[in-house]
Parts: C-alpha cells; sequence; structure tokens
C-alpha cells in the first residue's frame, strides 16, 4: 500500500507546490494578460484531471489490491464508457486550445499604431536602432558591418540614413504604447526574451522575424538570450528601460543617427599625443605602464575599447566602486576628456608600439591553457582580441594587472554597475575560475603568448624598416 | 514539407486502411477451439517474405527522397540566389540507360522465373554493364558541371544538384551490390531457381529507383 | 475475422521454417558474438545502450554539480558544460531509449510474442547490432577528438551548431553527425525485421488483433522512425556538406565572431522543420513501445485484461499518424510564419485524445482487477504518474500562446524529462523486472529492487516537478550559470542544489539497480518458467530460457488474445494464448453453484 500512500502524497505535494512555492510567472508587465489567463486555464484544468485521475488510480489500487480468494472482472471493453470519456476529453481539449487560439490571432496581428524598433543579435550582446524621422528601419546586411557601421546598415538605402544606432546593450521603449521588434542576427540564432514581457521570438540570420507587445509598466527589465547560442548563451544579456513618453523623447534625442555615425571623423592621433600628456604621468610616454603607480599598458588595447572604457570611468560605470581603489584614481583624468579627444587619445595610443611586459605571476600554464579555452572564444587564441564580440587584446597585458582585473570580475569589484553592460559578461565568465590559482594559471598561459606576439610585431618592425 | 507529408500520408493510409479491415470488425476476446483451426490472418500469397522486407524498405526510401524534395522546394523559394543549372544533355542520355538497366532486370526476372539459364546470364550482364554506366555517366555530368563552373557551393541549385544525384547513384551503387551476388551465383552454374529471389528483388528495386529518377530528373528539368 | 470463419492457408506460413534451417551458431563466437539469433542481438543491444547510457548518466550528474554548486567545480568550464548538456540529451534520446526499446526489447520480444523461430531476417538483424555499436563508437570518439564533442545543444540548430563560438564546432559535430548517420543505418536494417516479421512470422491464429500491445507499441514505433528517421539523415547530409563543402543550404550570410562566412541565402529554420519532422515522431518512437509494454505489464499484474483493447490499438496508430503533423510546435517562437501556429497547435491538442483515452484504459484496467503491486507493477503505476503529469503539461507547450512564455525555459526541460525521460525509462526498468525471469531464468532481488524503485520514483519526481515552476519564472535552459541574471534569484539557487543532491542520489540508485542484474543473474532465485502467471506466447516456451529457435520441434498454434485473465469459468486465472477453448481447465463449481 505504499504506493498508494506516495502517489497521494506526490499529488497533493504537487498541488500545494503550486500553491506555496516561491515560484510563478514573472510580474507582468505588458498587455499579454492574456497569455497569463490561458496559462491559468491551462493550470486549472490539467490540475483537476491530474487529481482526478490519479485519485481514481488510487481508489483502485486499494480497492482493487491482490486477494487470492477473489477474481478481476472480466469486460473486455464498454463502448459507451469508452464515448463518453472520449467526449469528455474532447470538450476539455477544446476549452484549452480555444483561449490559446482567439490570443493567437491578437498576437500575430501587429496593431497597426505599433511603432518599430530593431533588434539585433549576435555572440553575445545585443544592439538595437529606431527608424529615426521617417519611420522606417534601413536594411541591414552582416557583409557591411565594420567598427564604423556596427549594426550593418546598408549604407545605399535611404531609410537606413535617420536610423537610430544603439551600439550597446539598452533598449528604451515608452510605456502604454504597443511596440514591434523587428529582429534579425548576425550570426547564430538568438532569442529577444524578457519574462515580464511574455512574448519572445527567436533573431535568426538571413531573415526578419517580429513580434509585439505594449509595455504596461515603467522601470528596468532585463533581457535574456532563451536559444542556445553558444560559449557565451548565459551571458547575453540586455537592460530594456520602459519610460513615460518625455523621458523616451529625451533619450531618442541623446542618440547618434546613421549618418552621423558616417560623418563622424576618425580619430586622430595627432591632437592624440597633445590630449594625451597628463596620462604619461602614470602610463608613461610609450603608454608601456608602471607597475609601481598600478597603471597597467595601454598599448595593444584597441581604439574601440580605449573609449568605451573612458566613457566607462567618466560615466562612473567603472571605478565608482568602493573597493576599486585604483579605478577611482582613474576617474578625474577620464573626466578631463571629451567624446572626440578620448577618440583622439585612443588613436594615439594605437600608433605606440607594444612593449614586451615582464612576467610576473606565476601558475600553472598547462592548467591555465586547458583553463583558457573558454576565454578563447572571445580574446582570441593567441589573446589577441576581437571587437566584434567586444573583447579586448589579452597579448602583451600586464600580467599583475589581468590577475586585478579578473579577481574584481569575480568580486563583483567591476562590471556590476549597470552602466557596464560587457564588464557584466565578465563576471559571468570569470565565475569559472573558481580560486586565485586558477586565475594565475589562466593569467600565465596568456604570458606566454605576449612572447609570441610581441616577437612578431619586433619582426613586423624590422620589415618596414628595411 | 507538403510533398513528404503526401507521400507519408498515403504511405500510412494503405497501411491504415489494411488494418481497419483486419480489426474492425474482430472481437478479440473470442478464443478459438482447438478442433476448429485457428485463423490466419495474413498477407495475400504474392506478398512474400523478401518482397515485403523489400518493400518496407521502399516506404522508407520514399520518405527520404521526399524529404530532399521538400528541402529542394524550401530552399528554392527561400532566398533569391537560386540559379538553376542548365541540365546536361548527357543527363538525358543516363536516363535512357537506366530505362535499359531497369528493362534488363525485368527479362532476368521474367527469364529466372522461367528457369531459362541463359537468358538470365545475359540479362543480367547487360543490366549490369547498363547500370554501371549509369553510375559512370553520371560522374561525367558532375565533371562536366564542375568543368563548367557550376561548383558544388557555389549556388544552392547546384548543391542540389549534386545531392540529390548522388544519393540516388548511392541507392543504386547499394543495389549493385545485389546484382553482383547474383551474378556471381549465375556464374558459378547455381540454377536460375537459387538466383531467382535475388534478381526478383533487384528488379523490383531498379524499377523503383527508375520511377525515383524520373521524379528527380523532372523535378530539375521543372525548375 | 471471428473464430470459426477461416481461410484456406494457400501458402506455407514463412514463419513455419523449420528448426534446423537457422543459421545455427557452431562456436562460442558465433553464438555469443557474430550471434544471429534475436536474443542475443537483442541482450548485445540492451548492454551497449546501458553502456553509453552510463555515460550520459555521468554527464547529467556534471551538468547538475555545476547547476546546483556554480563556482565549485573547475572542471566543469561553460563549453564543458554545453558539451554535456548536448551529449546528454543526444544519448539518451537515440542512443539509449531508441536502441533499448526497438533494438533490445524489440529483438527479444517480437519472435517470442509473436511465435516466431526468429526474425525475418537474421543476417541483417546481425548487421544492424555491429553498425549500432559503430554509431556507439564513432560517437565516444567524438569526445577525444580536438575541440571535444559538439555543444550546440541535441537539436544540432545551425548556423550555431558548425560556428565558432560552439565547443566542437570542428571535429566534434562531424562525428555526431556520422555517428547518426550510421545509428540510422543500422536501425533502419533492424527496422525491416521487425516489421516483417510481425506482418509474416506470426504463428498460426496469431492474427493482428490477438497481438500483445508490446508488440503494436513496437510494431508502430518501428514504422515511425523508418519513416522519420530519413529526415534527419538528409538533414545531418546537408548539414555535413554545410560544413565541410562550403555548400549553403542551411547557412545565410553572417560574421560569425570575426569571421566572414562565404556562404549565403541558407536557411536555418529549413533545418528545423527537417530536424522536428524527424524529433516529434522520435518522441512517440520511445513513447509508444513504452505505451505498448506498459498495457502488458498492468494487464499481467492486475490479473485484468487489458480494458478497451481495440481502442488501445486504434489509439496507438492514430497517435503514430498523427505525430507526423505537429512538428512545427516545437518552433512557435523560431521565426517560422507564425500562422503555422494555429495548425500546429489544434493537431498537436487532438493527439493528447487518443493519449488521454490510453491513460483512462490503463487506469480502468486497474479498476475491478486484482492487483499485485509486484515490482514491474509498481514502475507501471510510476510511469502512470510521471506520464500523466508530463502529458498534461505537454498541453501547456502544445497550445501556441501559453508556449510563448514557457519555450526555452525549465518547464521545458521539466516536462521532457517527465514525459520522455523518466515515463519511459520507468518502463525499461519495470519491463527488465518483468521479462528478466525469462531472459536469465532467474528472478531479481526484490529488496533491490525496491530500494530502487522508491529512491528513483521519489527521486525523479522531485528533480523535474520544481523546474516546470522556476521555468514559469522565465529561468532559461541551456544556462551554465544564472549569477547575474536579476530575475533568477537565490531561492532559485537553493532549488538548483535541492534538485542536484537528488540527482546523485537517484544516480546512486540505478548502481543499485546495475548490481542487482548482475548478482542476480547468479544468485536470483529460480524463475521457473512463467513465474507471473502471464498468457503471453514468450512465458509459454519449452526452455527457459528459450534455446536458439525459441520453441523447440513445434511451434506454437494462438487460440485466444494475449489477455484472457480471470476468464469466467476457468481454473487458473489465466489462460495462455496457445490453449484452445475447449482446453481449459474449468473451476469445480462450490456446492452453492456459484463459481469460485
Amino acid at each position: 500500500m505504499a504506493i498508494a500512500i506516495v502517489l497521494i502524497l506526490l499529488t497533493l505535494g504537487s498541488v500545494v507546490f503550486y500553491f506555496l512555492s516561491p515560484w510563478h510567472l514573472a510580474p507582468l508587465a505588458s498587455n499579454w494578460g492574456a497569455i497569463d489567463d490561458t496559462v491559468l486555464i491551462s493550470f486549472v484544468v490539467t490540475g483537476i484531471v491530474f487529481v482526478a485521475v490519479v485519485a481514481f488510480m488510487v481508489y483502485s489500487i486499494i480497492r482493487y489490491r491482490y486477494d487470492a480468494n477473489r477474481r478481476a472482472s472480466y469486460d473486455p471493453e464498454n463502448k459507451k464508457l469508452e464515448a463518453w470519456l472520449t467526449g469528455i476529453t474532447t470538450i476539455g481539449i477544446a476549452a484549452l486550445l480555444a483561449p490559446g487560439l482567439i490570443t493567437w490571432a491578437s498576437f500575430v496581428r501587429v496593431p497597426d499604431d505599433a511603432h518599430q524598433v530593431g533588434v539585433i543579435g549576435s555572440q553575445w550582446h545585443w544592439q538595437f536602432r529606431y527608424p529615426g524621422n521617417d519611420g522606417r528601419l534601413g536594411r541591414v546586411h552582416p557583409k557591411f558591418m565594420k567598427p564604423a557601421n556596427p549594426l550593418g546598415i546598408d549604407p545605399d538605402d535611404p531609410h537606413g540614413q535617420d536610423d537610430l544606432v544603439i551600439d550597446r546593450p539598452v533598449m528604451y521603449l515608452p510605456v502604454d504604447r504597443p511596440v514591434e521588434l523587428v529582429m534579425t542576427s548576425r550570426d547564430v540564432i538568438h532569442n529577444f526574451m524578457v519574462p515580464n514581457f511574455r512574448a519572445k521570438m527567436d533573431a535568426l540570420p538571413g531573415q526578419m522575424s517580429h513580434f509585439w507587445f505594449t509595455p504596461t509598466e515603467t522601470g528596468d527589465f532585463q533581457s535574456t538570450c532563451a536559444q542556445h547560442c553558444g560559449v557565451g548563451h548565459f551571458a547575453m544579456r540586455a537592460r530594456v528601460s520602459v519610460v513615460e513618453q518625455d523621458e523616451y523623447d529625451a533619450w531618442l534625442s541623446e542618440q547618434t543617427t546613421f549618418a552621423e555615425l558616417n560623418a563622424r571623423t576618425e580619430g586622430d592621433p595627432e591632437s592624440g599625443r597633445a590630449q594625451y600628456a597628463p596620462c604619461t604621468a602614470c602610463h608613461g610616454p610609450q603608454a608601456a605602464g608602471n607597475p609601481d603607480l598600478n597603471a597597467p599598458a595601454l598599448t595593444g588595447l584597441g581604439e574601440w575599447y580605449i573609449v568605451r572604457q573612458l566613457e566607462n570611468f567618466k560615466s562612473g560605470a567603472r571605478g565608482s566602486h568602493e573597493d576599486d581603489q585604483y579605478g577611482r584614481q582613474m576617474t578625474p583624468f577620464a573626466n578631463m576628456l571629451d567624446e572626440t579627444a578620448m577618440r583622439n587619445v585612443a588613436a594615439y595610443i594605437e600608433t605606440l608600439s607594444q612593449d614586451p611586459a615582464e612576467p610576473t605571476v606565476d601558475g600553472n600554464v598547462r592548467r591555465g591553457r586547458r583553463l583558457y579555452r573558454t576565454c578563447a572564444n572571445c580574446h582570441g587564441s593567441q589573446g589577441e582580441g576581437k571587437w566584434t564580440v567586444n573583447a579586448p587584446q589579452l597579448s602583451g597585458a600586464d600580467d599583475w594587472y589581468l590577475v586585478r582585473q579578473l579577481e574584481h570580475f569575480r568580486d563583483g569589484v567591476r562590471g556590476r554597475h549597470r552602466g557596464d553592460m560587457y564588464g557584466s559578461q565578465m563576471i559571468d565568465m570569470s565565475q569559472y575560475l573558481v580560486d586565485e590559482r586558477a586565475v594565475h594559471d589562466v593569467v600565465a598561459y596568456i604570458n606566454t603568448f605576449s612572447a609570441q606576439s610581441s616577437t612578431s610585431a619586433d619582426s613586423s618592425t624590422v620589415d618596414t624598416e628595411e | 514539407m507538403t510533398i513528404t507529408l503526401i507521400v507519408i500520408v498515403s504511405v500510412l493510409a494503405v497501411f491504415l486502411g489494411w488494418l481497419l479491415r483486419q480489426s474492425i470488425n474482430v472481437r478479440p476476446w473470442v478464443p478459438a477451439g482447438a478442433s476448429v483451426p485457428p485463423v490466419v490472418d495474413r498477407l495475400p500469397a504474392m506478398f512474400t517474405t523478401p518482397r515485403v522486407g523489400l518493400i518496407v524498405f521502399l516506404a522508407a526510401i520514399s520518405s527520404l527522397f521526399a524529404l530532399t524534395i521538400s528541402a529542394y522546394h524550401g530552399r528554392m523559394q527561400m532566398a533569391g540566389d537560386w540559379v538553376s543549372v542548365p541540365v546536361p544533355v548527357l543527363l538525358w542520355i543516363n536516363s535512357a540507360v537506366l530505362v535499359l538497366a531497369s528493362i534488363a532486370f525485368h527479362i532476368s526476372w521474367r527469364a529466372a522465373a522461367g528457369g531459362e539459364q541463359k537468358r538470365l546470364k545475359s540479362g543480367l550482364v547487360a543490366a549490369g554493364i547498363f547500370s554501371i554506366g549509369f553510375v559512370l555517366g553520371q560522374a561525367m555530368v558532375w565533371r562536366t558541371l564542375n568543368a563548367e563552373g557550376f561548383y558544388l557551393g557555389s549556388n544552392p541549385a547546384n548543391s542540389f544538384f549534386y545531392f540529390i544525384t548522388a544519393l540516388h547513384v548511392l541507392h543504386l551503387v547499394g543495389g549493385l551490390v545485389a546484382w553482383a551476388t547474383a551474378m556471381m551465383k549465375t556464374l558459378r552454374g547455381k540454377d536460375a531457381g537459387k538466383v531467382g529471389q535475388t534478381v526478383e528483388l533487384c528488379a523490383i528495386y531498379w524499377h523503383y529507383l527508375l520511377f525515383i529518377w524520373l521524379v528527380l530528373f523532372g523535378l530539375l528539368l521543372s525548375t | 475475422m471471428v473464430a470459426g470463419q477461416h481461410e484456406a492457408v494457400s501458402h506455407a506460413p514463412p514463419a513455419e521454417i523449420g528448426e534446423m534451417e537457422l543459421p545455427h551458431a557452431g562456436s562460442w563466437v558465433t553464438k555469443y558474438i557474430w550471434s544471429q539469433d534475436a536474443k542475443v542481438i537483442a541482450i548485445q543491444y540492451g548492454l551497449t545502450a546501458t553502456a553509453i547510457g552510463l555515460v550520459a548518466l555521468v554527464l547529467s550528474i556534471l551538468i547538475r554539480l555545476q547547476l546546483g554548486f556554480p563556482g565549485t567545480f573547475s572542471l566543469i568550464d561553460p563549453a564543458g558544460y554545453l558539451q554535456h548538456v548536448t551529449m546528454h540529451g543526444m544519448i539518451m534520446v537515440v542512443y539509449l531509449l531508441t536502441a533499448i526499446f526497438l533494438g533490445g526489447f524489440g529483438n527479444y520480444l517480437i519472435p517470442l510474442m509473436c511465435g516466431a523461430r526468429d526474425m525475418a531476417f537474421p543476417w541483417l538483424n546481425m548487421l544492424s547490432f555491429w553498425i549500432y555499436l559503430l554509431a556507439v563508437l564513432v560517437l565516444v570518439a567524438s569526445f577525444f577528438v580536438p575541440g571535444g564533442s559538439t555543444g550546440g545543444g541535441w537539436t544540432l540548430y545551425p548556423p550555431q551548431v558548425i560556428s565558432e563560438g560552439t565547443p566542437g564546432s570542428g571535429m566534434g559535430i562531424v562525428l555526431m553527425l556520422v555517428s547518426l548517420a550510421f545509428f540510422i543505418i543500422g536501425f533502419t536494417m533492424g527496422g525491416l525485421n521487425y516489421v516483417v516479421t510481425v506482418l509474416q512470422y506470426r504463428a498460426r491464429g496469431m492474427t493482428l488483433m490477438r497481438l500483445p500491445l508490446t508488440i503494436w507499441g513496437i510494431f508502430m514505433a518501428t514504422i515511425m522512425a523508418l519513416l522519420a528517421f530519413p529526415a534527419l539523415l538528409v538533414a545531418a547530409i546537408m548539414l555535413l556538406f554545410d560544413h565541410l563543402l562550403g555548400t549553403s543550404f542551411f547557412m545565410p550570410a553572417m560574421i560569425v565572431i570575426s569571421e566572414q562566412k562565404g556562404q549565403a541565402g541558407g536557411s536555418p529554420l529549413l533545418f528545423q522543420h527537417l530536424f522536428w519532422f524527424f524529433g516529434h515522431p522520435e518522441v512517440y518512437i520511445v513513447a509508444l513501445p513504452a505505451f505498448g509494454i506498459v498495457s502488458d505489464l498492468i494487464s499481467v499484474h492486475a490479473r485484468r485484461p487489458i480494458f478497451g483493447y481495440r481502442m488501445m490499438v486504434w489509439a496507438l496508430v492514430a497517435i503514430g499518424g498523427l505525430s507526423f503533423i505537429v512538428w512545427a510546435h516545437h518552433m512557435y517562437v523560431s521565426g517560422m510564419n507564425p500562422n503555422f501556429g494555429f495548425f500546429f497547435a489544434t493537431t498537436t491538442l487532438i493527439i493528447a485524445v487518443p493519449t488521454a483515452i490510453k491513460v483512462y484504459n490503463w487506469i480502468l484496467t486497474l479498476w475491478r482487477g486484482n492487483i499485485r503491486l509486484t515490482l514491474p507493477m509498481l514502475f507501471a503505476l510510476g510511469f502512470l504518474l510521471t506520464f500523466l503529469n508530463g502529458g498534461l503539461s505537454g498541453l501547456f507547450l502544445g497550445n501556441v500562446t501559453v508556449d510563448v512564455p514557457l519555450a526555452d525555459t525549465y518547464f521545458v526541460v521539466g516536462h521532457f524529462h517527465m514525459v520522455m525521460a523518466v515515463a519511459p525509462i520507468l518502463v525499461v526498468f519495470g519491463a527488465i523486472y518483468h521479462w528478466y525471469p525469462k531472459i536469465t531464468g532467474r528472478m531479481l532481488n526484490n529488496a533491490m529492487g525496491h530500494i530502487h524503485f522508491w529512491v528513483t520514483l521519489i527521486g525523479t519526481y522531485v528533480i523535474y516537478y520544481p523546474m516546470h515552476f522556476i521555468g514559469m519564472e522565465g529561468v532559461p535552459r541551456r544556462y551554465y550559470a544564472y549569477g547575474e541574471s536579476a530575475f533568477v534569484d537565490d531561492s532559485v539557487m537553493t532549488l538548483n542544489a535541492v534538485i542536484s543532491v537528488a540527482a546523485i542520489i537517484v544516480a546512486l540508485a540505478q548502481l543499485v539497480f546495475l548490481f542487482n542484474l548482475a548478482w542476480s543473474y547468479f544468485r536470483g532465485k529460480d524463475a521457473g518458467s512463467n513465474p507471473w502467471g502471464a498468457t503471453t506466447l514468450e512465458w509459454q516456451t519449452p526452455e527457459t530460457p528459450p534455446g536458439h529457435g525459441n520453441w523447440g520441434k513445434e511451434l506454437p498454434v494462438v487460440y485466444r488474445w494475449a489477455y484472457d485473465y480471470a476468464v469466467p469459468g476457468a481454473k487458473d486465472d489465466f489462460v495462455p494464448q496457445n490453449v484452445p477453448a475447449d482446453a481449459v481447465e474449468l473451476a469445480e463449481r462450490d456446492p452453492d453453484g456459484s463459481q469460485r
């Protein structure tokens, strides 16, 4: 009889769990209350069926348990009973299906007054675009993608010129206005999911997909990628800020259009040389860094990365954590530079050649090599860095600096600020370096690149001299 | 996927129709007595075990080719990058050769059934030559297309052309293994009745592959 | 056709080949290694599937260690985690469940339950196993190639699975696809045998409507597999072309990490359609044999004829047929034309009707039965609970609107583990406890069996039931860690730890089961030829375990269906299928005239 008791306990436990567990649909923040209703209907109908069927099963087990002096009844079928059961089941199924299909009909029909927002997924971040004054999104294709055109907007499409380019995973939406997300992907399949909005859809390369909803609550929401997209899948997030219309308009007006982005001049290393002057005090004239002053080498980092970090320091997204002693020293210096100056300085640093740093970190290189295979997905197998995945170059970097930053990421000292979206990915990724030893091992392995890449850099300078 | 569905639904419909006839009016719990010989419900006598095996196999292959054709249609409509492959004249000749192979197998089948050792042997030889000729012919088609710059990867139409012709040839090559055993047995002087089983299966298989080829060829011609 | 109305047998039934014509084993090697005896092949299939299943079990424990205790074990990195998830899923679905139900139980039971000496094509049957073994070996090899096994998820979606940024996108995926191709070829050979044997090799009197439901389930599943596996084969070959030869069947223009791919125009959705055209029937390829077997377990151990036998057969067939037109319910949020949702939601929910009928009939068989709570029966009851639970949560996911918030979350993980992992595997266990006495001649140890059952049932329920709820909250699947996901709170972490501990305990219970299998083979109680008092033919063999050829000199003749339990007026509470109506031993009448 133990089985009867266990069946009862598991079934009652299931029902109790439904009511008492802390896990339920995330608080609704969109118009899709109808989806919640269909979920609820499904729970009610299936819950009743579940309890009823198990109850009958338990009754049968107890009532008809084995008795050597009794025979089971011999009635191979009962057409009437079976017809009844089939009929009732069909009605129950129809009761589930009908509200589902009715809601689906409104899901597939985008309201006429919906405004569009473009979503582009890529490994492992989101980018967005807004249609600009003409209300239409331009064509995008991966082949147009380059640092100056991060979304790959077709330069020949007139509708694309006034598109607002949001090259960071932050999306603003006005509250109570239906929005249609027009989605595509640069590489593999992603899925833009905000649990509170209920609706979600895959973003596929080579085609557009759509879905719509009306945000009904203001506030910040986190979107996650719900379609397995590779090693960084679990760290692919974006922030959706639902705000009042006027705040939304203000935010939009701050954004850069594609045309403006194209017109922007590249960083000028000559002006940058002068603007770099204050930096020399710590980072040195050749930007080779100075461990005594806790200033890392800047060479080899890539223009885009230096600009982004300077912006982060300036906005407080980096270097504002109270435990980030050295990061905080950087903030006043970043504040001295405006956007153009940042690009100039970065362009100037790019002209400086990389100096091989002295290894200071001891670690097990073989173990580090195994650990590094995760890092290699973004930072490259030789630590060369890849701007497409927002990963700076690691080879040639000061190893003591890498250790400190990895520790900061692991402890959430860096990257947890809501403005540092890519830093927060590094918090996720650094978690698998479970202890200090792992950090040292992986950095020791990264040290082995610097030797190689700096020799190749040397030989290339030799070549040019010849 | 419509084409696949049509194929699968027709396969299942045949099966279901047969099954329903076997089961609709049966009261399975009624036993038979020893004096009454028990009922046998079997397929008609023409469905010998090897034939049934082959038919089931052909049903599975039908699904394979139907899916390929579905994928072909799906991909064709998906992006505007489809540039049809010009069908080489050689493909017409190859088709004719495959028809001849099929006829030769049919003659061998009849010969084996009639116990005509000599006609069986010459029929099998002819069938083999035509079949191998078809395989070589298809290989020549690939070489010609490749030489003319219709590379496998350069266009989805090319990819599908190579893919479906290769899939078909692969099945034919598999059949040639059976042909080879039949040939060996015949050459070693086994009598026609013993080889007949294999020859019969080969003949059915070749007819089927001819049918598939005509469908595929029609597909290539029409798109 | 009713008994009494019979046709002249115009041809000798092919099943009645002489005992001597079987390819008998000449040596130990041909008896146990290159064996053409379906029963040996069945055991070979079973052992291979169990071995590779154990690998998948270990992988699942690694997955759970990471999820339950993130940041603790440095041996699991994000890439490794995805590889474990992928290989765990693929092995469990294809290499364990499909192989053990069709290759294992199919091979053992079809000839015996149909009353045949062996399969129709024994040599092909042997080849089928060896190609399956090759597929398994290629799969295992993929763990050891540079880059490791594929980590693209068992659904193998391109472009991701063959692109940088996903582990094993080099050699790993190639070996995976090659292994699947081998599996399909091997399976086709076996499948031909199962279908033809059921069609042609039934004993005299074994009409279709007298077949045990086990055979019906395996038969239907095999037909479905023969029609559905080609979809996977086509998809796998095309994916290999895309990967190795630069075609663009599935590959659109894209930039992966930093590399511009040369392909353009292909459609990832085309792959998904092909994959799920296989993938959905695959669910039923695993489920239908389980349905069939559990019907027999319930009937035998409840000592009562299965309720509504014909309805059960038709439901099996209906489910099999319908399962070919529901595939896109896996793709509601895939970006396909959303209008498809109306059609596929409807077909999907229609399939619930025949499935529900099966559940009712199982329980109506218990009702007014005489239920022996033997181990096979306990596992069957466990199946009923978990299948009911998983089937009902399927109504959420099949109903397109409800699926939208739940797709790609742990709700899905909970659902499919409940319905196509726990439920069928409980049937596998029940079936092993049921037929082990026939296979070895010895009973499995009861005490160890009870430990195995209780830990497995309660443990798996504790593992998978709560997953639905964290899925509702929006916790996505295939995540290495949840640390920085704002909506995943600490309670989810606690739950994950609990689930992981439960998973480890359940895994340990499986070791008890394996030990029981080995121990009982030498020390188990002698079983006799028919320990459960079952009617079906396999329990009526002259020898236990049955010899090659199964039936000695004379093939059995069948006079009745497989469910003659508690026949009114009969002395025993079961009448075997090979007993004619007029040979049934009648019960003594009590003085007051009522039957005992």
